[in-house]
């Protein structure tokens, strides 16, 4: 018997993207694999964050922008007429650069999600949810007693896994991270990584980051982009020790030109 | 959430650490066989010596890779940096004293069927310390006790004592019987072997005394070194 390798989360085949003329992803092909942290690195402009919104069509609200190949979520095409958006982002769901909770309460905040595509109704439901996605985040004993504050009132931390906790009250099979840690501090930084971690366990985590050694701490597999183009991809360990281009090694080695 | 913000890392040295108890293990029973294989003159033990080095060397690639990994992947500093680099030369350490336990196999099997010269004394005593060292000295550098660690090398004094002790009696019973020589040789060729796995347990004490201290320094100068 071969090495039996579970259904990818996702499955990319010779994705290509433009913004208007200028082709930001050239023949992207990848396999993301549930249940593991997918980092993507690269140089500004890459098309790593591209590449990171075409997984839950974050791209669609821009104008002037084509999309060609495919891109399956458990064998299904998300780009497929039929897809409901609100269906794709609630199984995707996204954390941005910049914690951005909405300027309402802690509660208000994690039971927004389940309240709009409703998953739960009146107020003993909302409580159970949020009390346990603030949990999952690593957050009720601090908030517990806070949850009517304004969330723009914690640290910015905190209001980043409160945007991680918002989105996993949604019950996402997904979470797409754009940069999440580049607005914390060292301390919030790895409180954010330990959670990923643990996060790990129920979601697939799909990271883009500038910060090589974060990439090397958290993840399962990194992807390295280039010029639009993916141009190598592999378990974490072997990248960092051995990686196969000598553009990957100088890129993380810092000797980019 | 862990208590430690470096959790990822200590869960992944935690099992590095795991391997090198493992190895640790091998090791002990690779010299607790040879030595055996040599009392009861049994080839068919020594054999399985030598043929068991395999293991110990596969496991000591990849603790050397797990470390190189842990390194490039986690950025360790100060004392995470150094119990990482004394892990890797830890496990080269044990790893050449599995191959000092297959050379005392391969004596064995080099023997054949001639008699020992005389029965067996210092070289079991000098094998039992030589566990009874690797074991603490394991221990030692695992929980980053430095004191345990120069505890267990100036135990290497009582190696080279019976080391000595072995060697002049065979030196003794080689100037009165000629004919002794060979035989005579073949021992002294396994109390070597037993006694330079004294001097790698040193080096494994003095990896414990650096991860805690920082400090590179030898913690027994040897006598027929000029110490």
């Amino acid at each position: 018997m071969g090495e039996q390798r579970p259904q990818p989360k996702f499955r990319v085949r010779d994705l290509n993207f433009y913004y208007g003329q200028f082709q930001a992803l050239k023949g992207v092909s990848i396999d993301i694999q549930p249940r593991q942290i997918t980092a993507l690195i690269g140089p500004s402009g890459c098309g790593k964050s591209t590449f990171l919104r075409c997984l839950n069509r974050m791209n669609d609200t821009i104008p002037g922008t084509r999309l060609e190949g495919q891109v399956l979520l458990e064998g299904q095409d998300i780009y497929a007429h039929e897809v409901d958006l609100t269906v794709l982002r609630q199984r995707v769901g996204m954390v941005f650069q910049k914690p951005n909770p909405f300027p309402q309460s802690v509660f208000d905040n994690v039971a927004f999600g389940p309240r709009v595509l409703g998953m739960i109704r009146g107020r003993e439901q909302a409580e159970g949810v949020v009390e346990a996605a603030l949990r999952e985040v690593g957050l009720w004993d601090t908030l517990k007693d806070m949850l009517e504050e304004d969330a723009l009132s914690l640290s910015l931390g905190d209001q980043q896994r409160l945007c991680i906790a918002r989105v996993i009250a949604t019950r996402p099979e997904v979470i797409l991270m754009d940069e999440p840690c580049s607005a914390l501090d060292p301390v919030a930084t790895l409180q954010v990584e330990e959670l990923m971690h643990t996060l790990k366990r129920d979601y697939t985590i799909v990271i883009v980051t500038h910060n090589m050694q974060q990439a090397a701490r958290v993840s399962d597999r990194t992807g390295l982009f280039w010029l639009g183009e993916l141009i190598e991809f592999g378990d974490t360990a072997r990248i960092f020790t051995h990686p196969r281009l000598k553009r990957t090694e100088d890129y993380i080695s810092g000797r980019m030109g | 959430m862990g208590t430690s913000l470096r959790a990822a890392f200590d869960r992944e040295l935690e099992a590095i650490g795991q391997d090198t108890l493992r190895l640790q293990g091998m090791v002990d029973r690779a010299i607790e066989r040879a030595v055996e294989s040599l009392k009861q003159r049994d080839r068919a033990l020594a054999g399985e010596v030598i043929a068991g080095d395999q293991e110990v060397n596969d496991l000591r690639f990849k603790i050397e890779e797990d470390c190189l990994a842990l390194i490039a992947t986690q950025q360790p500093t100060a004392t995470d940096l150094r119990a990482v680099i004394a892990i890797m030369n830890v496990a080269v350490e044990m790893e050449r004293m599995a191959d000092h336990a297959a050379g005392i196999a391969k004596t064995v099997l080099r023997m054949g069927d001639q008699p020992l010269l005389k029965p067996l004394i210092d070289i079991p005593k000098m094998a039992e310390l030589g566990r009874q060292m690797l074991r603490a000295s394991v221990e030692a550098l695992l929980a980053r006790d430095a004191d345990r660690a120069r505890a267990v090398a100036a135990r290497d004094d009582e190696m080279d004592e019976l080391y000595f002790a072995v060697f002049d009696e065979l030196v003794e019973i080689m100037a009165h019987k000629p004919d002794t020589v060979e035989r005579a040789t073949y021992l002294l060729w396994c109390a070597h072997n037993l006694e330079r796995i004294g001097d790698r347990v040193t080096n494994i004490a003095e990896r414990a005394v650096f991860i805690t201290t920082g400090a590179m320094k030898e913690l027994n100068i040897k006598r027929d070194e000029g110490g």
